[in-house]
C-alpha cells in the first residue's frame, strides 16, 4: 500500500527565517531556502506536528 | 488535523511584529489552543495587558481586548472583572511589565485572589525599549544597562505569587509548547487568581548580549534546565542546583473575591 503523504504548507509571508522548523523537525524534512523554511523531503515526514506547534509565526501549516 | 488557529486571529493582522525566534508566538498559540479546550467564548473572554512585546498580544486575538498603561493590566482587569463577574479575564504581560513596572498591582491582585489569569511570559529582559535588564534578570547576565553584568539577584515570579496569595500557580517553558496549553487551561479552569509563567526566549536583545548563538541554543538552555515539579522530588538539591521547576507548582481553594464582593453588598442591603 502506498503512503499517504502530508501536506506541508509554509506560508512565506509569515516566515521570519528563525530555523526552530528545520532544527526541531526529527526527520529532517524542512531546509531553509534563502531566509524561509521550506520543504525538501516531504517522504520523511512521520507527521509528528512538531514543525507545526513550534513555529513562532504561524506559517507553518501541516494537514496529516 | 491540523489545529485552526485562524479561528482566533484578527483577520489581517499577521505577520506578528515579534523578532524571528520569538517565543511569544509559541505561548499565543498555547492561549489559543488553551482557550478553545476549555471552550471559552471570545465574545465574553477579555484579554488585558499593560505594555512591551509581550503585551502586544492581545491586539492579535479575535477578544475583547485592553491594552492598557504600562504595569497597569492588573488594575485595569480587576475593573473589568468587578463590573462583569461573569466574563473571562485573561492578563498577558512581560516580567518587566508585570513584575517592575506592575509589580504592586500583581501582588495585590494575587492577595485578593480575583478570578483571573495571569500569563507572565518571562524573557529575563525589558525587550521593547532595547534591552535593560528587568526584576527578573539573573545575577551576573548582561543587559544594555548592566554591560558589566547584573549585580542584582532576580525575581522568582513563581515564589513571589504563592508568596502574595495566589491560588494556582504554573511554570512552564517555551520549548515545552506542547505543555503550555495544558498550564493555561488549568489556570483558566481554576476558580481564584491563577499565575502561568512561562520562561521565554529572547534571542534580539538577551541571546546576542549573553553569548547564546541563536534561538536554537535558547530553546536547547531552556530543556535543560527545566526539570518537571515530579521529577525534582526525587533529586537531591545539588541536583536541582540551577534548575528550574516546571508545572503546576502551587494549587488551593480559597474564597473568590467578586462572589465574597456579591455576598458583600448582600449584607449591607439586609442591614438598610
Amino acid at each position: 500500500m502506498e503512503k499517504k503523504l502530508p501536506t506541508i504548507e509554509i506560508i512565506e509571508k509569515y516566515c521570519k527565517g528563525c530555523h526552530i522548523c528545520v532544527e526541531f523537525c526529527p526527520t529532517k524534512v524542512l531546509e531553509m531556502q534563502g531566509f524561509v523554511a521550506a520543504v525538501k523531503n516531504l517522504d520523511a515526514c512521520i507527521k509528528c506536528m512538531q514543525c507545526e506547534l513550534r513555529c513562532p509565526d504561524f506559517a507553518i501549516k501541516v494537514t496529516p | 488535523m491540523a489545529f485552526d488557529y485562524d479561528k482566533y486571529i484578527r483577520p489581517g493582522k499577521l505577520p506578528h511584529i515579534w523578532c524571528p525566534g520569538c517565543g511569544h508566538g509559541i505561548v499565543m498559540k498555547g492561549l489559543i489552543r488553551a482557550i478553545d479546550t476549555v471552550g471559552l467564548d471570545t465574545k465574553n473572554t477579555a484579554i488585558v495587558s499593560g505594555i512591551g512585546c509581550a503585551s502586544r498580544l492581545p491586539g492579535y486575538m479575535d477578544c475583547c481586548t485592553l491594552h492598557t498603561a504600562h504595569g497597569r493590566a492588573a488594575a485595569f482587569a480587576t475593573g473589568v472583572k468587578m463590573a462583569k463577574p461573569e466574563m473571562d479575564v485573561i492578563l498577558v504581560g512581560g516580567d518587566g511589565d508585570g513584575t517592575a513596572i506592575g509589580g504592586n498591582h500583581f501582588i495585590h491582585a494575587c492577595r485578593r485572589n480575583i478570578n483571573m489569569t495571569y500569563i507572565i511570559l518571562n524573557n529575563k529582559i525589558y525587550g521593547m525599549t532595547g534591552g535593560q535588564f528587568s526584576p527578573a534578570t539573573p545575577t551576573g547576565a548582561k543587559a544594555s544597562t548592566t554591560p558589566y553584568g547584573n549585580p542584582d539577584p532576580a525575581f522568582d515570579i513563581a515564589k513571589l505569587a504563592i508568596g502574595a496569595g495566589a491560588t494556582f500557580v504554573a511554570r512552564g517553558t517555551s520549548f515545552h509548547a506542547n505543555q503550555i496549553d495544558k498550564l493555561i487551561a488549568e489556570a483558566i479552569q481554576h476558580k481564584g487568581f491563577s499565575v502561568v509563567e512561562i520562561l521565554d526566549d529572547c534571542p534580539t536583545t538577551y541571546g546576542r548580549r549573553n553569548k547564546f548563538k541563536s534561538v536554537i541554543e535558547m530553546m536547547n538552555h531552556l530543556k535543560d534546565i527545566a526539570v518537571p515539579v515530579k521529577a525534582a522530588e526525587k533529586m537531591s538539591p545539588e541536583q536541582l542546583e540551577g534548575k528550574i521547576l516546571t508545572g503546576v507548582l502551587f494549587k488551593e481553594e480559597r474564597p473568590e473575591y467578586t462572589s465574597e464582593y456579591a455576598k458583600l453588598i448582600e449584607r449591607a442591603k439586609a442591614a438598610k
